[in-house]
């Protein structure tokens, strides 16, 4: 069923802001309850069975609170950050096929687009740690704005790594390319890339430093910059930035899962369909809780001699490997 | 406008000879790194540390004031509180000193209680540092295995003190009360548990790469800069000098007890992490062998109702479990002390943090400050 124009656009609109506020929502809870369970302990049991009206409550705490805004801070850059933030994540998720008539659009430059909306975050973190005046949140400001410079070069080689193989910046004929079994998924084309698991792990990678998320928080590095660019946030300032991390995070797994491991195909080449993107993403979005609960923190320069020394070179040695792969074959 | 706006926010900064421009950075008194209410005064060009001046004195409790205005026995619940997490190795200090003053017999048997509640005790205090310190590093899963473990101390102590922090369990001359056969063999689970959890913690903990990368070669603190400052206990283990008070001015039944002093030479947060690691291995080796040498007998030697110092002046020191800490008094006869020094071990080796941490970056100077595992309390009495 196709509707017309305009409806389709608010439908999407709608289906986009409610998949990323039920996400954020309760991806919140899966992280509170993985990390008990990987610390041993029971979690959030308290508000609705198993806890799982506890993301409502902690939203209904947010969203009671006073909006501070400190007396040095500016004003206007404090309050429009949190949805700078958000924005470009739902922007993004517009163009993620979640099945094959399932995506808000299908745009040509879709991957092109995901990246330019995606590095606008980068700028809003650090407009609200810059707005609010704070020692820390200003550290954490510049902190976040080299990491994501430095992740940002091995993240693009990857993917002009991958357009080079599909031919295409199309996310759905990304993934139709990659129809029929899980060894046509181009994290198994080594036909293509001998090195492309290598490859898939540096995604990864910069895709966690991206999202700032633990081993590489040092946006909101808590035992150093206390919350970072959101130490001065209260109430739902906070929430909206906390949500959209989450946003991030889903778009980063939903690019994961549709550039490495194939989107809606099954792994057995028949019933594909939204199910299988939706393991995917899952899958991926516990990697990453789970990342953040086991492993401490880097440091800063660690983290930059990483990307610099190690994921930049290797990331173009797999983009001339591929060229000349692409070129004998 | 912005530029100006933000510095009227962070203060006027200092320009450097080389035009670069310093800010002062407060850490604390409210700060998640800092475990406690301690200021740290840092002085930062960009994230580079300065100078950093620590500000002590939030919770100073006058202990040393207290102690010299009531009897002997009135102050012993006060000494657990200074170093709140080792508060059996504190009691100690003050049971010694004051039976040494009045020179009071202590039955074996309450003595090898003492080891073996002090060093349970040790083990508690270094799997409470373990945990912190991991969340300083920003590992947060290690601190709930740490506190797990630490349970089972608290519980054991708890069944033969009645307190699960600040255990006043010594008496001048013994003990307030004897241990049950259950808390023996309490003990003895502990001690068959506590080793393969350790194991674990190396392979989980101490073998990660981003660990090491984090304390390798990082917050060097040589034994010149112990002997400076007068550090001790792990800080200057790990800085390759092999003093501990247990050996070298021994007390209590330790000569008894074949325990190894673990010494790092590398000076570094990896040297001082391993010494305490070591440590809780090597306190699990004591409590086992004053288990098995447990003599029975009294808990409690003779000691007159009213305990009475000569006047005269008195020290003594333990190994706590962050150092040396001593107490000396000064008695003139009278039924409360002259005077009451308290030496303790977290105020010296957060002394030389200043020295230690300049030139350092932010995240490597709250990892040098978690590895001296400071407790405020013990800073400020």
């Amino acid at each position: 069923m196709t509707l017309p124009e305009p409806f389709r656009l608010l439908a999407y609109l709608a289906g986009v802001m409610a998949f990323v506020g039920v996400n954020a929502a309760y991806l919140v809870w899966v992280e509170r309850k993985g990390a008990a369970r990987f610390q041993r302990r029971p979690g959030p049991t308290e508000v609705g069975p198993a806890g799982l009206l506890q993301p409502l409550a902690d939203a209904a705490k947010l969203l009671s609170k006073q909006l501070l805004v400190p007396p040095d801070a500016d004003r206007a850059l404090f309050r429009i950050a949190p949805v700078l933030v958000m924005a470009p994540a739902l922007m993004c998720l517009a163009t993620i096929p979640f099945g094959k008539t399932l995506g808000a659009r299908s745009l040509d430059l879709g991957l092109v687009m995901v990246f330019a909306f995606g590095s606008i975050n980068v700028m809003a973190i650090m407009l609200g740690g810059w707005a609010s005046r704070n020692k820390y949140a200003i550290i954490s400001a510049a902190r976040i704005v080299s990491q994501n410079v430095a992740y940002e070069i091995p993240m693009l080689l990857v993917v002009i790594t991958l357009v080079m193989v599909t031919g295409t910046t199309n996310l759905q004929e990304i993934v139709e390319a990659q129809a029929g079994g899980f060894w046509k998924w181009n994290v198994f084309n080594l036909a293509a890339n001998p090195l492309m698991p290598v490859t898939f792990v540096i995604f990864f990678i910069c895709m966690l430093a991206e999202t700032n998320r633990a081993p590489f928080d040092m946006a909101e590095a808590e035992s150093e910059l206390v919350a970072g660019a959101f130490t001065e946030y209260a109430g739902m300032g906070f929430g909206v930035f906390f949500m959209a991390e989450y946003a991030n995070i889903l778009v980063g797994c939903s690019l994961g899962a549709i550039l490495f491991l194939g989107g809606w195909q099954s792994p057995f080449g028949i019933f594909s369909g939204v199910g299988w993107f939706l393991l995917k993403l899952y899958a991926l979005v516990f990697t990453v809780v789970w990342v953040r609960w086991t492993f401490p923190r880097t440091q800063f320069y660690g983290l930059l001699n990483l990307s610099w020394k190690i994921l930049i070179p290797v990331s173009l040695g797999t983009l001339v490997l591929t060229c000349v792969m692409l070129k004998i074959f | 406008m912005l530029l100006e706006k933000l510095q009227s926010a962070v203060g006027p900064g200092v320009i450097q000879p080389d035009g670069n421009e310093t800010f002062v950075l407060n850490l604390g008194p409210q700060h998640p790194a800092t475990h406690g209410v301690l200021r740290v005064k840092l002085t930062m060009d960009g994230e580079y540390i300065l100078r950093a001046e620590p500000v002590p004195g939030y919770i100073h409790r006058m202990q040393e004031k207290m102690g010299e205005n009531r009897s002997w026995s009135k102050y012993l619940p006060n000494t657990s509180r200074i170093d709140y997490l080792s508060a059996m190795a504190y009691t100690h200090a003050y049971v010694l000193v004051v039976e040494r003053a009045a020179g009071l017999e202590v039955p074996p048997r309450a003595e090898y209680l003492r080891v073996i509640t002090s060093e349970l005790n040790r083990i508690s205090s270094h799997l409470v540092w373990f945990g912190a310190f991991l969340l300083d590093l920003g590992g947060f899963t290690p601190l709930l295995y740490a506190f797990d473990d630490r349970e089972k101390i608290l519980d054991l102590l708890e069944s033969v003190t009645g307190s699960r922090l600040t255990y006043c369990y010594y008496r001048f001359g013994g003990l307030c009360n004897d241990v049950d056969d259950a808390f023996v063999t309490g003990v003895r689970d502990f001690v068959a548990y506590m080793r393969p959890r350790l194991d674990m913690y190396r392979q989980l903990v101490t073998n990660n790469i981003i660990l090491r990368k984090r304390l390798e070669g990082i917050g060097r603190i040589d034994a010149e800069l112990c002997r400076k400052y007068g550090a001790t206990g792990p800080v200057v283990r790990g800085a390759g000098v092999p003093n501990d008070v247990r050996r070298v001015e021994p007390y209590s039944v330790y000569p008894q007890l074949d325990f190894k002093i673990p010494v790092y030479p590398e000076c570094d947060c990896m040297a001082r992490y391993l010494v305490r690691m070591d440590e809780m291995e090597q306190s699990l080796r004591i409590v086992d062998q004053a288990l098995a040498q447990l003599p029975e007998g009294p808990v409690m030697g003779k000691v007159p109702r009213v305990v009475k110092v000569p006047a005269g002046d008195y020290y003594h020191a333990v190994e706590a479990a962050r150092g040396r800490f001593a107490i000396r008094i000064v008695s003139d006869g009278k039924e409360i002390p002259y005077r009451l020094k308290l030496r303790t071990p977290s105020f010296s080796n957060l002394s030389l943090f200043e020295e230690a941490s300049r030139g350092m970056m932010l995240p490597d100077a709250l990892a040098l400050m978690g590895s001296l595992d400071l407790v405020i309390p013990d800073i400020d009495r």
